[in-house]
């Protein structure tokens, strides 16, 4: 999360082991938490599940934000027609009442559904740090066909050497040391 | 490799993808059209649409030139083409948004192989669409009056019109759908490119926005999406239900009842999955992806259209009977007039291309033979265009005086439109075919036989996990 970000000091080394199946690298996360390794994420070429629970990964409050913006965005839209349509200019039309409130559902439900779905887009590129076309590829099959477990230096017992030898038990195809 | 022969049972009939198939491959074969030179085919098909879309805009120029008097509108017939094709048009888009939000709420995994070209349908038909109010006005120019905005006339649009519902119905329906398909996109971006240099990575770098993949994204991806999937759904029953309000809130006989929103509603999903048909026989061989787009996936399909092709049959039986025992003489005469009045013939098109030529997909063999279900999603969508035709054209042409009655010719224009819109919606779907994944990588490969392992329950990876800690 954002927080979390400033929290801890910015890490200088990563440790990235490749797996070439995702049963391997949901193990191999289970072990490596095991051992109290941590701030761990993974990557991965497309949502492998349980994967979040075994790294502690919170859930995203991402619904919050469509939930909020949604109803905003009805509120804003049925505040907009009354306030047009009965006191900035109110026209008689057809007899209808100034607040008519069934015939200005249609628009107060899209003006819902319009700031609901945008704003979770935003909130999603915000909670991903997106667009950010500078953060460095760590390996170009991490979108194809490798599984990703990354381990970057938090703390003063970070030991390289430790993680190096438990993530090798893994079956990992490659483990590596990344400067970041 | 002995887990690929030993599938999970509940699959082992049926694999969702063809099982040769490994995480590399998808990549491969999905990016394969957007690095390769396209072929002849591709050239041709793109070509005519774009013949299409040109005289599509040399008509519209001219029609805003000399006005919409070039179509072959007269006193009753005020509406005719132009709004039957948005009504058409924006019913195809429906199928799109049922396959990528409802299915996917629903859990239908084998949604994922066609979602996003079904997801592309939807844009380009709801573009097509957004085109034919604005062109029906008239006055193309003041389009913008559409909008509420500050104005020197300190006038606002009428909220109560059924017709200002729609211009916010569309938008927004447009402006979703857009959301929802590049949200799905920005992993596949980042997936071409990984694989690729230059230019191309250059391009496909910045539309995945920097993508990697990482856990913590992909836990809100994966919330943003369900959530965008809950908005859409209730969304999308709302643009056809809003769409046929323009009718259904006018007095005039054969508009004006309440069966209209979930008439409009079933017809768009059949004509929509008859147009995702279609587009995917034609897709799946040219850029050799029958091992995604498998027959499968083709024979569920036809038989949503089975099942909304009788939903729209049985609406035409409603009106019938509604009208009759209404005891309401214009009601009664406006359904008489539509089987036996001058517009019979279009009546009766709709009729057969609807509610029979789908039957054939009762048979389980004919469900999963191209040549007929291309044929038949053609047939459906003929009779869905001309459905709109006949509720709008044969309600309109004699209404309450006979005085007022007349017929309806489309003139050399109107036909110019149909055409011109058809080849303004391909020209889009090449593009797309030729440019963007067509099929969702990621997504993909969460159905492979080698992704379904990770699907076991809590127990097995707790056995998984022991097995690691063991030695």
């Amino acid at each position: 999360m954002l927080l979390d970000r400033f929290r801890r000091p910015k890490p200088t080394r990563a440790i990235l082991a490749l797996y070439d199946d995702p049963d391997r690298l949901l193990n191999a996360a289970a072990l490596a938490k095991e051992h109290g390794f941590q701030g761990m994420d993974a990557y991965t070429p497309y949502p492998v599940h349980g994967l979040s629970e075994v790294l502690g990964i919170r859930k995203s409050w991402i619904p919050y934000v469509t939930l909020v913006m949604g109803l905003s965005g009805a509120a804003l839209g049925l505040t907009f027609e009354i306030w047009t349509q009965a006191f900035d200019w109110p026209i008689n039309i057809g007899g209808k009442p100034m607040i008519s409130l069934p015939a200005f559902i249609p628009v107060t439900f899209e003006c819902g559904v319009l700031l609901g779905g945008t704003m979770t887009l935003a909130a999603l590129l915000l909670a991903c740090g997106l667009p950010n076309l500078n953060a460095p590829i760590l390996d170009r099959n991490l979108t194809n066909d490798r599984f990703g477990l990354y381990i970057p230096e938090y703390g003063p017992d970070w030991n390289e050497q430790r993680i190096m030898k438990v993530l090798k038990t893994t079956g990992a195809v490659d483990v590596r040391v990344l400067r970041v | 490799m002995s887990d690929l022969v030993t599938a999970p049972p509940a699959l082992a009939s049926e694999p969702l993808i063809t099982p040769r198939k490994t995480f590399a491959d998808v990549n491969a074969d999905v990016s394969r059209p957007i690095e390769r030179k396209p072929g002849m085919l591709w050239k041709v098909f793109f070509g005519i649409s774009l013949l299409l879309t040109l005289q599509f805009f040399m008509e519209i120029g001219y029609q805003m030139y000399k006005g919409i008097g070039i179509w072959g509108l007269n006193h009753p017939v005020g509406w005719a083409v132009d709004i039957t094709s948005f009504v058409f048009w924006i019913g195809i888009g429906h199928a799109g948004t049922l396959i990528s939000a409802i299915l996917h709420l629903f859990r239908q995994r084998w949604r994922t192989a066609i979602n996003r070209s079904a997801e592309a349908m939807t844009i380009f038909a709801v573009m097509t669409a957004g085109l034919f109010p604005l062109i029906h006005m008239g006055r193309t120019w003041f389009g913008y009056w559409l909008v509420p905005y500050p104005n020197w006339r300190h006038l606002w649009v009428n909220f109560r019109s059924p017709l200002v519902w729609d211009v916010f119905a569309v938008t927004t329906y447009l402006t979703i759908s857009i959301v929802f398909w590049y949200t799905g996109l920005i992993p596949d971006f980042a997936s071409i490119r990984d694989r690729s240099t230059g230019w191309r990575r250059a391009i496909y770098g910045a539309l995945s926005l920097g993508w990697r993949g990482s856990e913590r994204h992909w836990q809100h991806y994966e919330r943003a999406y369900m959530m965008l999937a809950g908005l859409s759904t209730p969304l999308v029953l709302s643009v056809h239900s809003i769409v046929s309000f323009d009718f259904a809130t006018s007095l005039l006989p054969g508009w004006h009842t309440t069966i209209f929103p979930p008439y409009f509603v079933a017809g768009a999903i059949f004509s929509g999955f008859a147009m995702v048909v279609t587009l995917l026989v034609i897709l799946r061989k040219v850029f050799h992806m029958e091992e995604y787009v498998t027959l499968q996936h083709l024979d569920n399909m036809n038989k949503i259209i089975l099942a909304t092709g009788m939903m729209v049959g049985y609406a035409y039986a409603t009106e019938f009977f509604v009208a009759m025992y209404s005891g309401n003489p214009y009601e009664r005469f406006t359904f008489i007039n539509r089987a036996t009045g001058p517009f019979a013939w279009s009546y009766w098109i709709m009729v057969s291309c609807n509610v029979l030529s789908p039957q054939v997909f009762w048979f389980k063999s004919l469900r999963r033979s191209l040549p007929v279900m291309f044929v038949v999603s053609i047939l459906v969508n003929i009779g869905m265009w001309f459905e709109r035709f006949t509720i709008i054209v044969s309600s309109l042409h004699r209404d309450f005086l006979p005085p007022n009655w007349s017929y309806y010719k489309p003139t050399i224009f109107d036909y110019s439109v149909i055409v011109g819109s058809f080849g303004f919606f391909f020209m889009w779907f090449l593009l797309f075919c030729r440019f963007f994944p067509t099929i969702s990588i990621a997504e993909v490969k969460s159905v492979l036989w080698t992704a379904k392992k990770t699907e076991a329950g809590p127990k097995e990876r707790a056995h998984a996990h022991e097995a690691v800690h063991a030695p």
